[in-house]
C-alpha cells in the first residue's frame, strides 16, 4: 500500500481530486502489471513468442530477436502500417531410431507475432538479417517522425 | 496441427568459472541424446559465432561456453524482452568418451556436439605359463 504524504493540497488536506489521482496511479500500475511489464521491463514468465528487443536512434528502429536454429528462409516478415509481422516456424530435426535422450530442453513450433511500432517507418527501406539465429531488423524512420534541429536566432 | 512455441525465459547460470568481462551468462537449452556410438549435445546458442565459442571435455565434464557480441553502442532500448549474454553449462558424463574423435558445428546459433564412444576392449586371452 503506498504511503500518502500529508501535504495540505490547495483546499486542504484531503480532497476527492487527491483521491482521484491516488486511483488513476494505481490503476496505471495494474494496466502494467496486466501486460506483463513493470516499467518498461517484461516481467518473467508473460509474453508471446518470439520475445523482442526494440532500440532506436536518430534515423531508425531496430528490433532483435533470439531465433536459434532458424535462417532467413524459415522467417516471414511483414511491415504494414505502423505494425510489423513476423511469422514462422521452428524445425527440430528427429534424432533417429535407438536414441535414448538424457535431456529434451529445446522445443519446436510455430509463432506468429504482430507488434506495433511506435514510430512511423519507411516500409520500403526495412532491412532485415539473420545471422548466428539472431533477427536483426532496422526500420529507417519516415522522416516526418525523425528529430529536426531548429537553428535558434538570436 | 503444429504446436505453437511458448515463450521460455532465460535462465541464469549459477557458476560460469572465471568471466574476463562483466556480462550476464545465461544456460543454454540443450538436447542430449544418446546412441550405442555415443552421446550428441544439441544446445541453442544464439549469437554466438565460431569465435565465441569454447568447448573442453577434462576429467569426464564436458564445458561449453558461447560469447555473444557486445550490443551496439548509441542505441536507446525502448522495450527490452529478453537480456543479452553469453552461454554456459556443464556436464558430467559417465561415458567413456573417445576424446580424439570429437566432432562440433555450429550453424545459425545452435552448436551440435558429437562425442564418439570409447572402443569397448576386446577381450583378451591370457595365457598362464605353468613351469
Amino acid at each position: 500500500m503506498a504511503i500518502l504524504r500529508w501535504t495540505p493540497g490547495p483546499y486542504g488536506f484531503r480532497t476527492p481530486w487527491r483521491e482521484l489521482d491516488r486511483f488513476r496511479n494505481q490503476m496505471s500500475g495494474l494496466l502494467d502489471s496486466l501486460s506483463g511489464y513493470t516499467e518498461g521491463v517484461r516481467r518473467p514468465g508473460v509474453g508471446v513468442f518470439p520475445l523482442l528487443n526494440m532500440e532506436e536512434d536518430a534515423e531508425n528502429l531496430y528490433l532483435t530477436a533470439e531465433l536459434p536454429g532458424l535462417s532467413g528462409q524459415d522467417l516471414e516478415l511483414s511491415v504494414e502500417g505502423d505494425s510489423l509481422t513476423l511469422r514462422g516456424e521452428r524445425k527440430i530435426p528427429e534424432a533417429g531410431e535407438k536414441v535414448n535422450y538424457h535431456r529434451r530442453e529445446r522445443e519446436a513450433g510455430v509463432f506468429r507475432r504482430v507488434v506495433a511500432l511506435p514510430v512511423k517507418v519507411d516500409a520500403e527501406k526495412v532491412e532485415a538479417e539473420m545471422k548466428n539465429g539472431i533477427l536483426r531488423v532496422t526500420l529507417p524512420k519516415a522522416p516526418e517522425a525523425k528529430p529536426k534541429q531548429i537553428a535558434v536566432r538570436s | 496441427m503444429t504446436k505453437e512455441m511458448q515463450v521460455v525465459d532465460k535462465v541464469a547460470a549459477e557458476t560460469a568459472g572465471e568471466q574476463t568481462r562483466e556480462a550476464p551468462v545465461f544456460t543454454p537449452r540443450v538436447d542430449i541424446y544418446e546412441t550405442d556410438e555415443g552421446l550428441t549435445v544439441l544446445a541453442d546458442m544464439p549469437g554466438v559465432d565460431k569465435e565465441g565459442l569454447t568447448i573442453d571435455l577434462k576429467d569426464y565434464t564436458l564445458t561449453l561456453r558461447g560469447a555473444v557480441k557486445a550490443p551496439v553502442e548509441g542505441r536507446n532500448s525502448m522495450y527490452r524482452e529478453y537480456e543479452v549474454g553469453d552461454f554456459f553449462r556443464q556436464f558430467s558424463l559417465s561415458e567413456v568418451i573417445d576424446q580424439a574423435k570429437i566432432t562440433a558445428s555450429l550453424k545459425d546459433g545452435v552448436l551440435t556436439v558429437v562425442l564418439p564412444k570409447v572402443e569397448p576392449v576386446k577381450p583378451r586371452t591370457i595365457e598362464v605359463k605353468v613351469n
